[in-house]
């Protein structure tokens, strides 16, 4: 069966590939069914494993007994705390990869306590589910159950309950001599802050409150490890990253990277949450216990219960600005939950949060504090919703007061070159303005509105990285070309890697097949994460794409006994310049590359750094019903600058998808926790995310000021997205009552609430 | 535990599996029969990766009991493609970048089947009900409500005209 589309619908001037709209390589197999996920591989012999976890929020481990559990029939393995190596702090890495093995060793499997509900803290492997389940129930634990604590402040509390006794809070000076449950404070301190505020004209000042959600994949984790005689595990996973898989999963295990392989499976969905290990280290110590292979499937409760997700949190700001719209100053703190181990995105949210704006004067401060939920994972643009939702509220507060169109206010404190950042850095060339200007020119932003309906606008800004990633490109016999990376394909790189290999090469598209490789066919690559593969992955592809490009230059040149410099890379062919020699395909080099030097191929791998960072200005119009305070999405339209649309199609999908999750958001998601810590609502029917049914159409408009640190232009597209939604709902929800919402979710209740205290 | 013996039409062909009493369908369909296409999200009926079509209509394989599955007339996506090719669903979906991760496809091609069965000229409203037991977090739907609408302009241009 072949699958045929006109691939070319709006190529950019310049490119042959870039920019057009191939149907996606691993299409097919994705609609026919054949595609395998995380939980689609059976193997001969293969048990079911389980994990048992804590309904404690907050307990001491007394003892475990397994003995019951492993006497019973069909069990084949059971696992601990005990069964893996205690490793001690020492993580590095930044932004989604930062781990501290310390931690994460104690998260896979609980030791001395359990700190949140849901935390693991033994498993078993045994011939079915059902067996699995019943040894499950046969392991006798007891607990000495200790107060909790989830809620930010009473976290920060004196007598607060201490989540680890050895958590001294870093960043304050002096030194504290007392452990707490702050783990770091992060402050950005810029300009004169009192100055700031003494020239403004007018001063908002707001404390929002946001609840912890889960990025909502639809896949849930799962894992086949099968450890074999001689010791080597394999991994068949689905993950953001098969390295990062490698190289966790053999940390915990206490073994060296090279003694597990791991084999990427499709994955179902990420958004940053599938850029850690929870169940993998502990099928392969069960594999290996038992001899057998083991698979782990988590079910949806599992899920919600013991992975992701991102910080609920608590957010005062303070916003001055002058009288023509100037701003002058902002000041404010941010405390965000960091779940039961230290790590929230607070200091990004501090970073990202005015990121669009020329400010001189900037005071915020970050609080880091754990609290008895789970370690909270990266989720799309880490830490900048929340903080955005505050701040970009605040500014529509600062436009009303003023009377200041919002989109005109921003426009008129637009960041672009050489502004430098509040978060440090000085700006190369950004495309801010440009989304801004996009939203106000957009249709939407004229429509006449209805009774009960209103209009809100808002920014969001992400930094987007570049990383380590490999790539290998081979010539096959025929002229096409295989282009192997390590980047698991979450929402089409393989047709982004196909198109720039094919903008490259000079040859059709779909003569590229674009490969996810396994941690023992390609170099190491970062995870899929921090919109980050386009640029860095892509990078790596052009690369060594550019190296076969010379290479089969050299070739031609032997062939005609010329000197290279004489021979032209021009659509897929070597041309000699005189033109008086028939040009060479790669069909025909790669026949002849016996005779010129061996098969044609060539690897690159990058570090790649120039990552452009990326904007989004969004427009959403809603109803708001007066009887029942349910929010009604009637249109909206998200303008974001993608530096060069690779492939337009997956850049909007990128686009709308953000805006959906931020939607959710907004308007109905949220972790509730029961007085014991228990969370409440651990399924899809009362943790409630958008269906199809909620939303209407989103339309995009890609803004394309190119990136200077990509060959091509790129910027990263996969996360800024849902930076903004928050906000625009709010500000939206504002205008058409009069309402300033500060908490989220917005559900029903809570804007009837509000009506309610307004008078209406 | 003795097993049920069930016999069956899957995506049109005779069959017929051992299943155990208070084993799901969709348990079944994956592992014993073999139809990986089945996906699961939830297994509680709230997301719709698991959607067949059970006897005409569209069902959650993770709500059924495998033994129900007697007599029954079953369609997954593993049969949508024919000998002549793609469903124009499964084009329209590819054409249409419907997909991203793509875990929620199978799903949302049997729901947009099990509604273009019944009503072939759907407006938008009908489509976004008619697959608001789908979940997917990846696109925002907009493409996958378009490629639905697509595929059925698509099938009613082929069709004869009464
Ligand atoms: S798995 Fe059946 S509805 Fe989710
Ligand atoms: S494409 Fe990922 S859940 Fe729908």
């Amino acid at each position: 069966m072949t699958v045929t589309a006109t691939p070319t619908t709006d190529s950019q001037p310049g490119y042959k590939w870039v920019g057009t709209r191939p149907v996606r390589h691993d299409g097919l197999d994705k609609v026919t069914g054949r595609a395998r996920y995380g939980a689609d591989l059976n193997l001969p012999g293969m048990l079911i494993g389980a994990v048992l976890r804590s309904p404690h929020a907050h307990a001491r481990i007394l003892s475990i007994d397994t003995s019951a559990a492993q006497a019973m029939e069909g069990v084949k393995a059971v696992v601990t705390g005990a069964d893996f190596p205690m490793l001690e702090s020492g993580g590095e890495g930044s932004g989604e990869e930062y781990y501290d093995p310390r931690d994460l060793c104690r998260n896979v499997m609980a030791r001395d306590k359990v700190l949140y509900e849901g935390h693991a803290l033994a498993a078993v492997a045994a011939t079915s589910r059902r067996e699995a389940l019943a040894a499950l129930a046969a392991i006798e634990v007891d607990y000495d159950v200790l107060p909790h604590v989830l809620d930010v402040s009473e976290a920060m509390a004196p007598d607060a309950p201490i989540l680890h006794d050895d958590l001294i809070t870093e960043g304050v000076d002096p030194i504290p001599d007392e452990p707490s449950n702050v783990a770091s404070r992060y402050v950005i301190d810029r300009g004169d802050i009192e100055k700031g505020f003494a020239e403004a004209d007018v001063i908002v000042e707001r404390e929002f409150v946001t609840q912890p959600v889960h990025q909502g994949y639809i896949e849930p984790h799962a894992v086949v490890a099968d450890v074999g005689e001689d010791g080597k595990a394999t991994v068949f996973c689905s993950s953001q990253g098969h390295f990062m898989v490698r190289s966790h999963t053999a940390e915990l295990l206490g073994w060296e990277p090279s003694r597990v392989k791991v084999i990427p499976a499709e994955i179902g969905g990420g958004f940053g949450g599938k850029t850690t290990v929870y169940v993998e280290p502990v099928a392969a110590r069960l594999s290996q216990k038992a001899g057998r292979p083991v698979k782990i499937v988590m079910t949806r409760d599992e899920v919600f219960r013991a992975t992701g997700p991102t910080s609920g949190s608590k957010i005062r700001l303070k916003v001055g600005a002058t009288r023509d719209g100037r701003l002058t100053a902002v000041e404010g703190s941010m405390a965000y939950q960091a779940g039961a181990f230290k790590g929230s995105p607070v200091s990004l949210g501090c970073m990202c949060a005015f990121a669009p704006y020329a400010i001189e004067n900037v005071l915020l401060e970050g609080l880091d504090v754990v609290v008895n939920m789970p370690k909270v994972a990266a989720y799309r643009a880490p830490g900048a919703p929340m903080a955005s939702f505050a701040s970009e509220t605040l500014l529509d507060e600062v436009a009303e007061q003023l009377g200041i169109d919002p989109l005109e206010l921003r426009l008129r404190n637009a960041a672009e070159e050489g502004v430098r950042s509040v978060y440090g850095p000085v700006y190369k060339r950004i495309g801010f303005k440009e989304t801004v200007e996009a939203v106000r020119d957009h249709p939407q932003y004229s429509t006449e509105l209805g009774p009960n309906q209103g209009r809100g606008v808002a920014s969001g800004f992400w930094f987007n990285f570049g990383g380590s990633s490999s790539a290998t490109v081979h010539i096959n016999e025929d002229g096409s070309a295989s282009v192997l990376t390590g980047s698991p394909d979450i929402g089409g790189s393989r047709a982004s890697m196909a198109l720039m290999a094919a903008e490259e090469l000079g040859i059709d598209v779909y003569d590229i097949t674009p490969i996810v490789s396994d941690t023992e066919s390609v170099g190491y690559t970062e995870v899929t994460g921090g919109s980050r593969v386009t640029h860095a992955t892509g990078m790596a592809v052009i690369d060594a794409c550019r190296k076969v490009v010379t290479d089969l230059r050299a070739r031609a040149a032997k062939v005609w006994d010329v000197d290279v410099e004489e021979v032209e890379w021009v659509d897929g062919r070597a041309q000699h310049v005189s033109g008086d020699r028939a040009p060479m395909t790669t069909r025909d080099l790669a026949a002849g590359a016996a005779g010129t030097g061996g098969p044609i191929t060539a690897s690159a791998a990058v570090n790649a750094r120039g990552a452009g960072v990326a904007f989004s200005t969004q427009v959403c119009d809603v109803e708001v019903d007066p009887e029942t305070g349910a929010v009604t999405i009637l249109r909206y339209m998200t303008a974001q600058d993608a530096g060069r649309a690779i492939h337009p199609s997956y850049v909007e999908g990128q686009m709308q998808g953000g805006v959906a999750q931020g939607i959710g958001w907004a308007l109905n998601e949220e972790y509730i926790f029961d007085t014991g810590g228990t969370m409440e609502n651990p399924g899809f029917l009362d943790y409630r995310m958008p269906v199809a049914s909620d939303l209407p159409m989103i339309d995009t408009v890609i803004v394309e000021v190119p990136n200077p640190g990509h060959p091509y232009g790129v910027r990263g597209v996969g996360e800024v997205g849902i930076v903004p939604p928050m906000a625009a709902v709010a500000n939206a929800i504002h205008d058409a009552t009069g309402l300033r919402m500060s908490e989220l979710p917005m559900s029903p209740v809570k804007v009837l609430e509000a009506i309610g205290a307004n008078g209406g | 535990m003795s097993r049920t013996h069930v016999t069956c039409t899957i995506n049109g062909d005779p069959a017929e599996f051992l299943c155990e009493e208070d084993q799901t369908l969709l348990d079944t369909l994956r592992d014993v029969v073999g139809l990986m296409g089945v996906k699961e999200g939830c297994a509680t009926g709230d997301c719709g990766a698991c959607s067949v079509i059970l006897n005409g209509r569209l069902n959650c394989s993770c709500l059924v009991f495998a033994p129900e599955a007697e007599g029954a007339t079953i369609e997954t996506v593993e049969g949508m493609a024919g000998p002549d090719g793609l469903h124009p669903l499964q084009e329209t979906f590819l054409e249409g970048a419907a997909l991203q991760c793509g875990i929620c496809t199978p799903g949302f091609l049997v729901a947009g089947k099990a509604l273009l069965d019944r009503n072939p000229d759907p407006t938008e409203e009908e489509v976004r009900y008619a697959v608001a037991g789908n979940l997917c977090r990846c696109t925002g739907y907009d493409k996958i409500v378009r490629s639905i609408l697509d595929a059925a302009d698509r099938m009613g241009e082929a069709a004869p005209a009464s």
